[in-house]
């Protein structure tokens, strides 16, 4: 279990600026906490182990804490919204989706302390439920037929609060034989007493949480002044509005505006516009989606629903505990607030290390000299991993990893905290997928010390502390350099990385903007060196959204290796309109970028490269300088081998440049290291490393024509060899030779006549 | 219908995984008896806990549901990973075969 744990309200800061931690105890009341630069956080007795470095700061010392919760659950709120106390009817258009929750919400004014007001919602099996609360206390009325999930339906409910009566109408849009889902039935309830406000998908909860959550899509709310039929929704829907209609309408949301952003609005003559809480999912299909188009932006009137979550959640909304005034000198790179509140033993962890980089100055006159290396923390793939809890979402893990399913302290705080959120990998508790990730909140493997399910055998480390890997070794060699955020990449473009001569990634660069793909081209382009240390980079295309600042979002459309798969009709970004999935898919595989591109995938073990004949072409003698081995890498802390978990290859069909070198590949691979869907059409029976050749990963160089020059070990589990005896073996030798000549301003050759020594 | 495992036909796997329960290479034997065992049929999940990271694990069971706790066997504690393979083996064995495998791991050097 996790006795405290916490989150920073950024991911990067310059020195001098003040970054707020927000952290949770649920022992005692007071932390301790203290600055230190991250070097590794992998606890492998079989590496380097933990090494901080402490960073005396404002923070060194003790702090006040206390428990703190998340409240999730998205929904829609109309603030000033006057009391219904005069009969009314209400339409919607519902699509449900998790029909075995208890207690939902479609549409409340209710106040919870004194019980009273109206409260439309779902009881567990389907069933509408009428509640009026009044003087005469809380009756109920429930509708005797269930809706089914996954179906539309016409949801009519007319209320009289003076007088107690209800009635419920629902029919499904699409009528089935057989099925028994329609109800037309009257109820006598006790009076209401109007309550204020007015919320959709969820109703405001005494202890000022929201809570009763609706699972499912709502299209097209409307009130109306009045006890009205069912067979009136239609015309209310009709456009333009029926003047005669028009007189009595009271609000009519019309969810296909604004998709773009956290507001609905009110197409009504009060402008009733609602607010969004905790990011439900927009740019979804409506209740009449033909398929005629799948652009909300070019049609937009079949993109009218929502879909609510009881499990979305955007920002934790935590207090600051501590605010960190980072040193004005500080070096920029990888750090953390390390709190603790007390030793940890076998049941409990009692400290976190919560993450975050150090950027240079921007401001040039406090800029100084900065190094020509630069790291590009991806914490785009950081964010949509964030809390990803397959593992416990999905079933079939253990076959899939081949060994147990691993769970530590984290994990298990992990399951018995679903409010945490998932990453961008899991589904919702109705089956969805979660298309949104924030980093607003307690991300529990985006720290040191996280070991993972994932990871391979051995450390068992994935994202960022497999990073750490990359940190240590930088550390260890003392290679100077600057680090920039893929946020700060997406926010700034190309100007932000124009001073760097080398930029290396992560282990697992996978996810990018258009924003970011665009001035990392443009810097490659114009001369710049890649070296591209991980695999599976520049996969998914993420948006981001002035409207929600700190989330991210993905749609996992058509291809690629997916845990859920966008329905047709939703792979357009509701952030910015445009086109989601993979970068291949969009025209721009990952070869265009780093030469290589995604071949296959494996959990398990890692294996070597076997030196390959283009390994002595004079172009490539720096690489290999101090390294005559034929076998690379046969050893290492992820899966015991430097090319594993994933892999890329070159394919020049897909965009790798023709004069890039196969300097080694991978051999040796499991049958548990798999080639990837779209390298296939039909299912070949031999999928696995053991018995197909493309599974293999591609050490490789190449020059650009701008003078520049890309390097890609096209391996997650190259940078978790580094450190092998001592840093002394030929993975970090490569490593080295190769940094060495990146970081020498000499261009390249860009012609054959050229000398390529 | 997917291979169903036998004690007579898939004996001959027990020593191979007992003396490396995790392994870059496997025969097509042994590692198809353990995808049959490791598939999701229902019920609980057998999960690994890491109560100290690389050096103290225990055995548990998660529901169905996530709105159950998950069961963890703190009464049995495994020096590493591989021990705890074995245990959930040999529990598995049992349960398919209905035959005990009275064999404990033995933990090699690191």
């Amino acid at each position: 279990m996790l006795k405290i744990t916490g989150y920073p309200d950024r991911y990067s800061a310059e020195p001098g600026e003040t970054i707020a931690f927000k952290v949770s105890l649920e022992e005692n009341d007071r932390f301790e906490a203290r600055l230190v630069r991250v070097i590794h956080g992998d606890a492998n007795p079989q590496g380097p182990g933990l090494k901080f470095r402490h960073i005396p700061s404002n923070a060194d010392g003790s702090h006040p804490g206390f428990a703190q919760s998340i409240d999730a659950g998205s929904y829609m709120s109309v603030e000033n919204f006057p009391p219904l106390d005069a009969a009314f009817t209400f339409y919607t258009m519902i699509w449900p989706t998790l029909l075995r929750r208890d207690d939902q919400t479609i549409l409340a004014q209710w106040d919870d302390k004194s019980g009273t007001g109206v409260h439309i919602g779902l009881k567990a099996g389907g069933y509408v439920t009428v509640t009026l609360g009044g003087s005469e206390g809380v009756t109920q009325a429930v509708a005797p037929k269930a809706m089914v999930e996954r179906q539309w339906y016409a949801l009519a409910v007319a209320i009289d609060p003076a007088r107690g009566t209800v009635r419920i109408d629902q029919s499904p849009v699409i009528p089935y034989a057989m099925s028994d889902d329609r109800v037309a039935s009257e109820f006598t309830l006790s009076p209401a007493q109007a309550a204020s406000g007015l919320m959709l998908a969820g109703t405001p909860l005494a202890d000022a949480t929201v809570g009763r959550h609706f699972d499912g899509k709502l299209d097209s709310p409307i009130l109306i002044s009045g006890l009205h039929p069912a067979s009136l929704q239609d015309r209310l829907m009709r456009t333009p509005r029926d003047i005669e209609l028009g007189r009595s309408l009271i609000a009519h949301w019309d969810f296909s505006r604004k998709i773009d952003t956290a507001e609905t609005v009110d197409t009504g003559p009060y402008c009733f516009h609602g607010k969004l809480g905790n990011l439900p999912t927009r740019g979804m299909k409506g209740w009449n989606w033909t398929g005629e188009d799948h652009s909300w932006t070019r049609k937009p009137e079949h993109y009218g629903a929502i879909h609510f979550h009881s499990d979305d959640l955007y920002d934790a909304a935590w207090e600051t505990s501590v605010a960190v005034k980072l040193p004005d000198d500080l070096p920029s790179g990888p750090y953390a607030l390390h709190v603790s509140c007390g030793p940890s033993d076998v049941d409990a962890t009692r400290e976190d290390y919560i993450s975050f980089f150090v950027t240079p100055p921007r401001d040039a006159a406090k800029r100084g000299t900065r190094p020509k290396l630069c790291f590009l923390a991806p914490t785009c793939s950081y964010i949509a991993y964030a809390n990803h809890a397959e593992h416990i979402t999905a079933r079939g893990v253990e076959i899939l990893m081949n060994r147990m399913v691993h769970f530590g302290h984290s994990d298990l705080w992990m399951y018995e905290h679903p409010e945490l959120g998932g990453s961008l990998y899991d589904t919702h508790a109705d089956g969805s997928g979660v298309a949104y990730s924030s980093r607003l909140r307690p991300v529990l493997n985006f720290k040191a010390q996280y070991h993972s399910w994932l990871g391979g055998h051995g450390s068992a480390v994935y994202q960022y502390n497999a990073d750490t890997h990359l940190f240590d070794w930088l550390e260890e060699k003392g290679f100077e350099y600057d680090v920039i955020t893929d946020e700060d990449l997406h926010r700034d473009g190309l100007a932000l990385i124009e001073p760097y001569d080398v930029i290396m990634t992560g282990t697992h660069p996978e996810y990018h903007s258009t924003a970011m793909w665009d001035a990392m081209k443009a810097w490659i382009d114009r001369g710049g060196r890649l070296m591209y240390l991980g695999g599976n980079g520049w996969y998914w295309r993420v948006g981001f959204s002035d409207h929600w600042p700190g989330a991210m979002e993905l749609r996992r459309a058509e291809d690629g290796i997916r845990p859920w798969i966008a329905e047709p009709g939703e792979y357009y970004h509701s952030f910015t309109g445009e086109y989601g999935g993979l970068w291949r898919r969009l025209g721009r595989a990952p070869n265009v970028m780093a030469g290589v591109g995604f071949i296959a995938q494996g959990f398990d073990f890692s294996s070597y490269y076997q030196r390959a004949p283009d390994a002595d072409n004079p172009r490539a003698r720096f690489i290999f300088e101090g390294v005559p081995d034929q076998i690379i890498g046969n050893f290492g802390l992820v899966g015991g081998g430097a090319a594993g978990i994933e892999l890329d290859c070159i394919t020049t069909d897909l965009g790798s440049p023709t004069n890039m070198l196969r300097l080694a590949s991978s051999e040796g691979h499991s049958g548990f290291m798999l080639l990837v869907n779209e390298e296939f059409g039909p299912v070949p029976p031999n999928l696995g490393g053991d018995q197909n050749d493309r599974v293999r990963a591609d050490l490789a160089f190449g020059e650009t024509a701008a003078g520049g020059a890309l390097f890609a070990t096209s391996s997650i589990a190259w940078c978790g060899s580094l450190s092998h005896n001592g840093y002394d073996n030929n993975v970090s030798r490569i490593t080295e030779n190769v940094l060495k000549r990146f970081l020498d301003p000499a261009p390249f050759p860009t012609s054959p006549d050229t000398d390529g020594a | 219908m997917v291979y169903k495992i036998t004690a007579e036909a898939d004996r001959q796997y027990i020593d191979e995984f007992r003396e490396a329960p995790i392994t870059h290479h496997r025969s097509p034997g042994l590692q198809r008896v353990l995808n049959v065992m490791r598939l999701y049929r229902g019920g609980d999940q057998y999960i690994l806990i890491a109560r100290k990271e690389f050096q103290d694990y225990v055995i548990g069971r998660m529901p169905p549901l996530r709105d159950e706790p998950i069961v963890i066997e703190d009464d049995l504690v495994f020096p590493s990973r591989e021990a705890a393979e074995w245990e959930l083996f040999r529990r598995r064995w049992h349960q398919i075969t209905g035959e005990t495998i009275a064999l404990n791991y033995e933990e090699k050097p690191a």
